[in-house]
């Protein structure tokens, strides 16, 4: 029984629907949030195990896929230091962190 | 990778994300995320991918959940009270989200190409794979104008929230 790439493309795609799930049914801001860095997640193991799947003339891994993965983190982080300031700016106008609360943008 | 390794961190992982999505209260789902990451960069190093796997510790499990806990904490948030559902917001989003993991599961399926064992790395006899000198080759031989891009997004995300945390907005 070998691991194959598959293997981990199909851990990755299911992450990936657990995090979506959780942004289709959660309700609170802050947990669609942790939601969405779980997607984010999902996409750096498929990239990661794509950069090991792909092993180049040198016999190494290809790292190009590992530099993409670490600017993902990257912006990652930036993202989550914005977006934890807007809820909190909006919790302090709204005092509420529940989506249904918040209908002003709803059509 | 021990397949035996892959499938355990594989489970854990998924399962502390299952917890991340059905816990009530919000300390609870962000430890669960706080282990689901440690189970990745469990991952990362079956992947021989050491550096990530240290990135993703010190900064996902690190200062990102940190962060989170920090928040949750400031805004002091309860467990959520149990609200009426709306059935079809529920029942659309489980099923949405099983279609594409279904959907997932059909292409793998028929994905001949990644149905093959993972190639050995070729290394030089008495040394072990050095990807953070690699990794680091790779960053700043190729990819130069995307990090100082990154540089410049991380020096505006700093200054817009320092902006949108100032009370007053004028």
């Amino acid at each position: 029984m070998t691991l194959t790439l598959n293997h981990y493309l199909l851990v990755s795609g299911l992450l990936f629907s657990i995090g979506f799930a959780g942004v289709l049914l959660r309700r609170n801001i802050i947990i669609i949030f942790m939601c969405l860095e779980l997607m984010l997640n999902a996409a750096n193991l498929s990239l990661v195990a794509f950069s090991r799947f792909n092993v180049g003339a040198d016999g190494l891994p290809n790292f190009n896929a590992q530099v993409l993965t670490f600017f993902i983190i990257t912006v990652a982080a930036a993202e989550v230091a914005v977006g934890l300031a807007i809820i909190v700016a909006l919790y302090r106008a709204r005092q509420t962190t529940h989506v249904e609360d918040i209908t002003t943008l709803k059509f | 990778m021990n397949p035996i390794l892959f499938y355990l961190f594989s489970i854990l992982m998924l399962g502390f994300g299952i917890a991340v999505v059905a816990n009530r209260s919000p300390v609870a789902s962000a430890m669960s995320l706080v282990v689901s990451f440690f189970c990745l960069a469990a991952l990362y190093v079956g992947l021989d991918a050491y550096f990530l796997a240290s990135i993703q510790v010190v900064v996902y499990a690190g200062a990102v959940m940190v962060l989170f806990l920090f928040i949750i904490m400031l805004l002091d948030l309860k467990a959520e009270q149990r609200r009426k559902f709306n059935k079809l917001a529920i029942g659309g989003g489980a099923l949405v989200a099983l279609a594409f993991a279904a959907q997932l599961l059909g292409v793998l399926g028929g994905h001949p190409r990644g149905d093959k064992p993972f190639p050995e790395l070729k290394l030089p006899i008495g040394e072990s794979l050095n990807d953070l000198q690699h990794v680091g080759e790779t960053l700043f031989s190729l990819h130069t104008l995307p990090f100082q891009i990154i540089g410049v997004l991380i020096l505006v995300a700093t200054i817009g929230v320092i902006v949108i945390s100032k009370r007053e907005l004028k």
